[in-house]
C-alpha cells in the first residue's frame, strides 16, 4: 500500500473537521474521494500534506510515518500537491513555475518534465506567457504538471474540475488517467460522472468520516448509495 | 538649471537611501507577513557600525561592508529570537518590533553616545565635478551609484537565480512553495537577513551624507521606509525602488521651493496613492 491513514483526527481552530479518517491508496491506481462540500475532503488532502496538522492518528507513505512532516518534508518524500485553487504563482511564467518545480534539476525530472509537456503541449506552446494569463484550464495544467515535475510516486488533486468549462474537464479527466501510467493519484473530486470513468477505487466521506468505500464499478452500480451520499438520482 | 539639477541628484541619492532601507523592509513584509517596526534601528545600527569602523580603519569600503555584516547580525538575533516566535500574530509583532526599535536605539546610546556623533565623508569622495558649469557632489553621485549597483543586483538575485525564485513565489503563496518541498523558514531568515544588511548599508552610507548620526535617526528613516513601501506597494521591489526615488525628489524640491510643505508632502502623496490605487503602485496585495 502506497499511503495509509489511520484513524486520522484535524481541527481547524476549534473544529473538529477529520474524525477518524482511515483509508488506502493503492500504488498505480487513481483513488476519488467524493463528498458533499464540507464533507473534509480538502482537509484530508491537506492533512496528508501536513498544511492542516493532525491531532490523532497515523499517515503512512510508502509504509514510512509522515504524520507528523513538515510540510516541506512530506512534498520531498514525493507527494505533489494540486490545490483547491491551483496555487498558481500568477506573476511567473510557465517556465519559471515549472523551474521552480525541479527540486534537483536532475535527469529523472527533466525526463518528467519533458514527459509532461508531451502531455500538455499548451504549456511548450505558452512557456515564456505570465501563469496568471492562462486560461483556467491552462492553470489547471500547470498546477498539475508542476505537482508531477516536483513529485515522486503519489499526487493528491483537490477538485481539477472546478470552475472549469465541460469540455476542459474531459480534457483534464483524461490527462489524469493518462498520467496512471507513471504515478499514483488520489483526487478528489464532486463531478462523480466524469471521476468515475477514472478512477478505480473510491472512498465517500460526509461530516469528517469515511462513509462508504470500494471498487469503483460497485458504486457505478449501486444507485441507493449514490443517492444516499452523493444525491445523484 | 544647475539648481534643478542639483536638487534632482540630491533627491535621487536620498531616495536611493530610502530605498535600501524599503526594499528590506516590502521584501520582509510580502515573504513573511511581518511589519517590521525594528527595522530603522538596524539602519541607524549600520550608521554607527560604519562610521566606528571607518574611524578604526580609515576605509570606507571596509566601514560600508562592516555596516552589512553588523546589520545581518542584529538581524539574525531579532529574527530568531524576536519574530519567529510571533509569525502569524501581527499585533505580537508589531509590539515586539516596536519595542525591539527602542531597545536597538537605547544600545547605540549605551555603546556610543547620547549625543550625535560627526560623520565624515572619506577624502578620496569629497569636493565635486563640474560638468560644464553644473557643481555636483560627488558623494551624492557615489550614493546614487551604489543604489543602482544594489537595485541591479537584487533584480538578478530575484529573476535568475533559483533563490529568487523562491523568494518571489512565497511572496505570492507561501503554502504551495512549502508544498514543493521548500524549507520557507530558511528562506525567512535569509530575505530577513537580505534586508538587514541593506538596511544597515544604507545607514552606513547615510552617515557622510548627512554629516552627523544619532540615536533615533533609525525611526526617523523608517517611517520614510514605511510610507514608500505603501505607495510602491507591499512586497514589490521595483515599486519601492520607484516610490523612494519619488519621496526623494519631491522631498528635495518641495524643501527648496515650498519648505513648508516638505513634510507633508509625502503623507499626501501616500495618501493620494492610498486613493487612487490601494494596493500601491506596483502592490498586487491590499
Amino acid at each position: 500500500m502506497l499511503l495509509q491513514l489511520d484513524q486520522v483526527e484535524t481541527y481547524l481552530d476549534q473544529f473538529h473537521i477529520l474524525q477518524g479518517v482511515s483509508m488506502e491508496v493503492k500504488k498505480g491506481s487513481i483513488t476519488v474521494l467524493f463528498g458533499r462540500n464540507g464533507a473534509g475532503k480538502t482537509t484530508t488532502l491537506r492533512s496528508i500534506m501536513g498544511l492542516s496538522p493532525i491531532r490523532h492518528g497515523n499517515i503512512r507513505y510508502q509504509g514510512e510515518e509522515i504524520g507528523q512532516l513538515p510540510t516541506y518534508m512530506v512534498a520531498r518524500k514525493g507527494i505533489g500537491y494540486v490545490p483547491e485553487n491551483q496555487g498558481i504563482f500568477t506573476d511567473f511564467t510557465v517556465e519559471e513555475t515549472l523551474r521552480l518545480a525541479m527540486q534537483k534539476g536532475s535527469d529523472e525530472e527533466k525526463e518528467k518534465m519533458a514527459w509532461m509537456l508531451d502531455l500538455f503541449p499548451d504549456l511548450k506552446l505558452y512557456w515564456k506567457k505570465q501563469s496568471g494569463h492562462l486560461s483556467g484550464g491552462q492553470k489547471q495544467m500547470l498546477a498539475i504538471a508542476r505537482a508531477y515535475v516536483n513529485s515522486n510516486g503519489l499526487l493528491l488533486i483537490d477538485e481539477p474540475s472546478k470552475g472549469l468549462a465541460p469540455i476542459m474537464v474531459e480534457k483534464v479527466m483524461m490527462h489524469i488517467e493518462q498520467m496512471k501510467q507513471k504515478t499514483t493519484v488520489l483526487l478528489v473530486e464532486q463531478n462523480f460522472f466524469m471521476a468515475s470513468r477514472i478512477g478505480e477505487h473510491f472512498y465517500i466521506m460526509d461530516e469528517g468520516k469515511i462513509v462508504h468505500s470500494g471498487q469503483m464499478h460497485e458504486l457505478t452500480d449501486d444507485e441507493e448509495a449514490k443517492q444516499k451520499y452523493l444525491g445523484i438520482a | 538649471m544647475d539648481v534643478i539639477i542639483n536638487l534632482l541628484v540630491n533627491g535621487l541619492a536620498t531616495g536611493m537611501l530610502i530605498f535600501l532601507l524599503a526594499a528590506g523592509l516590502t521584501l520582509i513584509f510580502g515573504l513573511m507577513s511581518v511589519l517590521n517596526f525594528a527595522h530603522g534601528g538596524l539602519f541607524a545600527w549600520g550608521a554607527f557600525g560604519g562610521v566606528w569602523i571607518f574611524g578604526l580603519t580609515g576605509s570606507f569600503l571596509l566601514s560600508m561592508a562592516g555596516a552589512i555584516v553588523i546589520g545581518m547580525l542584529i538581524g539574525l538575533i531579532l529574527e530568531r529570537f524576536l519574530i519567529r516566535p510571533v509569525y502569524g500574530d501581527h499585533i505580537q509583532q508589531l509590539l515586539v518590533t516596536l519595542g525591539g526599535m527602542l531597545v536597538l536605539s537605547e544600545l547605540l546610546k549605551v555603546f556610543w553616545s547620547p549625543n550625535p556623533i560627526p560623520a565624515a565623508v572619506p577624502s578620496y569622495l569629497q569636493g565635486s565635478f563640474d560638468f560644464g558649469g553644473i557643481i555636483l557632489i560627488k558623494y551624492r553621485l557615489f550614493v546614487i551609484l551604489v543604489g543602482v549597483l544594489i537595485y541591479i543586483a537584487l533584480h538578478l538575485l530575484l529573476t535568475k537565480t533559483r533563490l529568487g525564485l523562491i523568494v518571489r513565489a512565497g511572496v505570492i503563496d507561501k503554502e504551495m512553495v512549502q508544498a514543493l518541498g521548500i524549507n520557507i523558514k530558511q528562506v525567512f531568515t535569509f530575505v530577513f537577513l537580505l534586508g538587514a544588511g541593506m538596511a544597515a548599508l544604507g545607514g552606513s552610507l547615510l552617515a557622510p551624507y548627512s554629516g552627523v548620526i544619532f540615536a533615533e535617526m533609525g525611526m526617523q528613516y523608517a517611517i520614510l521606509a514605511f510610507i514608500v513601501v505603501i505607495i510602491g506597494g507591499m512586497g514589490s521591489v521595483p515599486g519601492s525602488a520607484v516610490a523612494a526615488l519619488l519621496v526623494g525628489v519631491l522631498g528635495s524640491f518641495m524643501a527648496y521651493f515650498v519648505p513648508e510643505l516638505s513634510l507633508a508632502v509625502n503623507m499626501l502623496l501616500m495618501l493620494f496613492v492610498l486613493l487612487v490605487k490601494p494596493s500601491g503602485l506596483f502592490g498586487a496585495k491590499g
